[in-house]
């Protein structure tokens, strides 16, 4: 209920036929609706108000601070340990005293409070581990402390990021309360040509539609072009969702998810996809065929041209990983690209991979031994750059292409220098000519 | 708090202020006193120092977008901001400011037609913005009960605390 405005659907007609499996009329549902009626054990409609019970709560360090506002709440015990995750991702390794101090109090806490799904520093970036790990499930309905969370609708999973606060009520009580999200769709038609990354698709999107188009809604990724990706391709489109403002940024959940979900987690696992007669707000088709390599400029997701309009442009460091853009599929492709040549000397690349089983098989495949001799400085899981934290930080005046999500102003660094934001592609071959590059012309 | 209803000069901002620009990602770890010395340091730097409590800031589409930070809203409510109202907030801004008792308002057509310093009433429970200074009034979107509730109380915690 918290962001989003109520009273805005009231006009809309939601009639729609069939008969209900709670007995009432049937409507067609899109996921979101599908998750928060199964939730709520009821029919639920968009604008709609509900408590719903939570599948799984993420936290990382941000844990330190949920736990003291449940303690000056008087609340010492989490409600249900097994149904929370909790790691270190953001600062690894612990870059001061004081986070080393605060990372020393979490630990302490969570042996203490008995949480079942501890992973440290050891496993990576949370929502890469989320998945990995088999804790996002289709249908599930996550919230982590952490605004990508909504990465685990690439599986079907209804995640959602929110504040420390919230989440501190939330290992209080093990619910909170949502306004069910209207949905919006976009058709993905045709296969993406050689080159050309689902960050090149979802830029596209927040380029075109801009970065409010999916504000307090659902978003459904549909159509031969959204299952002919990968379903890492997928996890870097339902990453960004929240940069166009989503609440879930959901793929169907379909072979390709069960297959990847098999042997992860003790869950079973059933596919999702909405029903045939669900309500959209609005739906947009988007030619993956027809696009090219596409890069969001300074200081905006939505300030996106065509690769065409900013090669050329020097940069000073090339930045490959993150929870958007570090999975094995994102390495491999850069390591395509780098295996032609070496970084020059006054550039430098530093390649974050997601998580620890990323790295391991970029290990086994030889990719990191392309890297480092490509002149790349291959550093461990964490998201310390992309929001500007430690390592890999910008000096005023220094231009960055990255694979992350975000550019804004001071976001990697110094307010005075210059992100960039493109495909892992993108990232490899501009490294390698120390200026944005075609990935499409190395 | 019986009604929520709070008065205050304006302090206006553009489009798409994000919480990197309201609290930078290289002072979060800082304990609030410090790190919100560094509030909006990106785009205006001048706003702390010119800042006295009781103000209202006035921002364009899609305030507080980014990341989920809550530092955002809590550094600002730690310098006194009274209240904001939007054109439209992200999301998880929105419910982080109602979770700590910041009162936030989505009020369309209010970026153009305020000015930095005109006064402002905010009626949270009307839904309504007054521009004092220009005698103009405004209807905003109202907020569940549950937000209201959360607002008089000081947050979500102290709801919790209290049941």
């Amino acid at each position: 209920m918290g962001g989003e405005q109520i009273g805005k659907f009231s006009e809309c007609n939601w009639k729609r036929p069939g008969k209900s499996e709670f007995g009432g009329n049937k409507l067609g549902e899109t996921i979101a609706e599908k998750v928060f009626s199964r939730k709520v054990g009821k029919p639920v409609r968009p604008g709609e108000y509900v408590v719903a019970p939570i599948d799984c709560a993420m936290l990382h360090e941000a844990f330190a601070l949920s736990w003291m506002q449940l303690m000056s709440a008087g609340v010492s015990e989490i409600w249900d340990p097994q149904k929370v995750v909790v790691l270190f991702d953001h600062y690894i390794p612990a870059p001061t005293e004081r986070l080393a101090a605060a990372q020393m109090m979490i630990r302490n806490i969570i042996q203490s409070a008995g949480v079942a799904h501890y992973y440290g520093e050891r496993e990576g970036i949370c929502h890469q581990v989320m998945m990995e790990k088999g804790h996002a499930r289709p249908g599930a309905l996550i919230v982590g402390t952490d605004s990508h969370t909504c990465t685990y609708g690439a599986l079907g999973a209804a995640g959602t990021g929110i504040g420390t606060t919230e989440m501190a009520y939330v290992l209080a009580r093990g619910e909170l309360w949502f306004m069910v999200p209207p949905t919006i769709r976009f058709i993905l038609e045709g296969h993406l040509p050689e080159r050309v990354a689902s960050k090149d698709v979802i830029l596209h999107i927040a380029g075109k539609y801009g970065t409010e188009v999916a504000q307090y809604k659902s978003i459904e990724f549909v159509g031969d072009g959204a299952e002919a990706l990968s379903v890492e391709s997928r996890m870097t489109i339902s990453n960004m969702a929240v940069e166009i403002g989503a609440k879930f940024g959901f793929f169907n959940a379909d072979k390709k998810t069960l297959a990847y979900l098999k042997g992860r987690g003790d869950a079973s696992s059933t596919p999702l996809a909405a029903d045939a007669d669900a309500q959209y707000e609005a739906t947009y088709e988007v030619d993956q065929s027809g696009l090219e390599p596409q890069v969001a400029c300074p200081h905006s997701v939505g300030n996106v041209k065509s690769i065409g309009e900013v090669k050329g442009t020097s940069i000073h460091q090339a930045l490959l990983g993150s929870c958007t853009n570090g999975r094995f599929e994102d390495l491999q492709a850069a390591a395509e690209i780098l295996k032609r040549g070496t970084v020059p000397p006054f550039v430098r690349l530093y390649v974050y991979p997601a998580s620890r089983e990323v790295y391991v098989k970029a290990m086994e495949a030889g990719l990191l031994k392309i890297f480092s001799e490509a002149g790349a400085v291959i550093c461990n899981p964490t998201c310390g750059p992309c929001f500007g934290a430690h390592t890999g930080l910008l000096a005023p005046g220094e231009v960055c292409i990255s694979s992350t999500n975000r550019n804004f102003k001071g976001r990697m660094g110094s307010a005075n220098a210059e992100v960039y934001l493109g495909s892992p592609a993108t990232v490899a071959a501009s490294a390698l000519k120390g200026a944005i590059t075609d990935p499409r012309e190395v | 708090m019986d009604y929520l209803k709070i008065t205050g000069p304006a302090w206006t901002f553009g489009n798409n202020v994000d919480t990197d620009q309201i609290t930078p990602g290289h002072y979060m770890d800082l304990p609030i006193e410090e790190m919100s010395k560094h509030v909006f340091e990106p785009i205006a730097p001048e706003f702390v120092s010119d800042f006295k409590a009781g103000g209202i800031i006035v921002g364009g589409s899609n305030f507080g977008c980014g990341s989920s930070r809550e530092t955002a809203p809590d550094a600002l409510k730690f310098l006194g901001v009274a209240a904001i109202v939007a054109e439209s907030f992200a999301r998880i801004f929105f419910r982080n400011a109602i979770a700590i008792g910041l009162p936030v308002l989505v009020c369309p057509g209010i970026a153009s037609a305020v000015s930095m310093g005109d006064e402002l009433e905010v009626d949270f429970e009307a839904a309504r913005v007054t521009n004092l200074s220009t005698k103009k009034q405004f209807q905003a979107t109202p907020l569940h009960h549950i937000m209201v509730e959360s607002l008089k109380k000081g947050g979500i915690m102290k709801m919790l605390a209290d049941t």
